[in-house]
């Protein structure tokens, strides 16, 4: 069954708060990782290990590069995860 | 000899180390002969030969955001809280990059050494990669455990731009980027130059292979009288971690700006034993070497040095032969000078010592109080020197210097010279 979008948003939200510091209500799906929330390339590599394991979702590292956004995230985990 | 000798000042200071969490507190505890050194009460610590460390006074995590800490290794950390300190009490208010700034980002430098670099994040790491595999390893992994990483981080805080450098010589690391930094400044490279230096080394490999080179003390059951330089019953020297940073400044910059000046650094002298790669050379000729480089290259009266802030590590060979290195090169004039081993309280901080007791010396000469060395209960026959003892001593008024020992595995040796204004 694939997740709930609020449900992902929400524990990405929490992920990108303990990685990068970001209060949680900052994290919203039209959100730049890079631009917006602080998180370079190196922490945004541990942003995709804690949402695999959070989302039991694999994300391949030829996919990082398109989720520039945290919808774009979302939207990948939705569709891919396997809980 | 450069061409352009221009005078370098002292303008700031800060340090994290046993004795306290900025430099007034670790002064304070230096002239209160406080130790800095603990029992290890981790679970790792229990089988090992040696249980006493001294632990900075505070956890730097209490001090910087988790996002900053967690990327950055606890060598880092120590260094950029020292740096912040240092960078402030400079009168600086914002990094060299910001608007209005009193220094030009490319006037600039950070020189910050370290003596092992991020050996717990590169330890810690394979214990990652072997217990929960290669996803789990940090990406931030070979930015933290590289040894220039605290160098680097304070640069990018400061914004430093006329060179981040990060100079290795094992214990003599930190005095060594102390020195590279003045000579930054007086070659005209750089008008400001943040430097000092860090350790954090607190972990069971570092500790079993010290111990197994027989270089650190046993004397599990009373860590505080542990670390005893000088003492005839001396057995190794005492790990310790922290850091201490300065800032160093053109005489002629520091004025334009009004800034306060606590000292004049006023040079280094370099030597190397070319004896033994952890052996210091038995009768201090090395050593002796450096002084007289620091001597004939900055014009230093000796006459004006009444303060040694002494390598001295408690280790039975390597305390006597500074001792036998000191009485060569000034002589006679050696009764006048009073020693201090601040190891007795903070522990050896291998790189980081030349930066917290280069902090320790520049605030002798500012104070004009030599701090004791605690736990000389039976002087050592062979130490034919004015060992500062039990309390601190006052020095005299005037003009006056004060050098500042470090020594390192691979022969390498430095003394730092500082003078009132």
């Amino acid at each position: 069954m694939a997740q709930d979008k609020d449900a992902v948003l929400e524990g990405l939200a929490e992920i990108v708060n303990e990685i990068a510091g970001i209060p949680t209500e900052d994290v919203a799906l039209d959100k730049s990782f890079t631009d917006d929330l602080d998180v370079d390339s190196l922490s945004m590599v541990e942003v995709v290990v804690a949402a695999e394991e959070r989302f039991d979702v694999k994300i391949p590292d030829d996919e990082v590069k398109n989720l520039k956004t945290v919808g774009d995230a979302v939207d990948y985990i939705v569709a891919n995860s396997n809980s | 000899m450069t061409t352009e000798n221009r005078t370098v000042v002292v303008t700031g200071i800060g340090a994290f180390t046993p004795l306290g969490g900025d430099a007034a507190s670790t002064w304070e505890g230096l002239l209160a002969g406080r130790s800095g050194v603990r029992a290890l009460e981790e679970e790792w610590a229990a089988d090992l030969p040696v249980r006493i460390a001294a632990r900075t006074a505070v956890e730097p995590g209490e001090v910087l955001p988790r996002p900053l800490a967690r990327k950055l290794d606890r060598s880092a950390q120590f260094a950029l809280i020292a740096a912040r300190e240092a960078w402030a009490d400079a009168g600086f208010t914002t990094a060299a990059t910001a608007e209005g700034s009193p220094i030009a980002p490319e006037r600039l430098g950070s020189v910050i050494a370290s003596g092992i670099g991020g050996v717990t994040t590169l330890l810690d790491q394979y214990d990652v990669l072997k217990e929960q595999g290669v996803r789990k390893v940090s990406p931030h992994t070979v930015p933290m455990l590289m040894p220039n990483s605290p160098s680097a981080n304070v640069g990018i805080e400061v914004g430093a731009r006329a060179g981040v450098h990060t100079p290795v010589s094992a214990c003599a690391s930190g005095a060594e980027a102390i020195g590279y930094a003045i000579e930054m400044i007086r070659s005209g490279r750089a008008d400001v130059v943040v430097a000092g230096g860090t350790e954090a080394a607190i972990h069971p490999l570092p500790i079993v292979a010290f111990s197994n080179m027989m270089a650190m003390s046993k004397n599990n059951d009373e860590p505080q009288r542990a670390s005893r330089p000088y003492d005839k019953a001396r057995d190794g020297f005492v790990l310790g971690e922290g850091a201490g940073v300065v800032v160093l400044e053109s005489a002629e910059h520091a004025a334009r700006r009004g800034a306060r000046v606590y000292c004049e650094a006023v040079g280094q002298g370099l030597s190397s034993d070319a004896h033994h790669i952890a052996q210091p050379e038995p009768t201090g000729s090395g050593v002796a070497r450096a002084l007289a480089h620091l001597l004939e290259s900055t014009g230093l009266d000796k006459a004006e040095v009444v303060h040694v802030n002494a390598h001295a590590t408690s280790t039975p060979q390597g305390d006597v032969a500074e001792i036998k290195a000191l009485r060569k090169e000034l002589g006679e004039h050696l009764d006048h000078v009073a020693i201090s081993a601040t190891k007795s309280m903070t522990g050896h901080l291998l790189g980081g010592a030349g930066g917290i007791e280069t902090v320790a010396t520049v605030l002798a000469l500012h104070h004009r109080q030599a701090p004791p060395t605690i736990n000389v209960e039976d002087l050592d026959d062979e130490v034919a020197a004015d060992i500062v003892r039990f309390e601190p001593r006052e020095l005299p008024a005037g003009q006056i210097a004060a050098l500042n020992n470090s020594f390192g595995f691979g022969g390498h040796n430095v003394v730092l010279a500082f003078r009132t204004v």
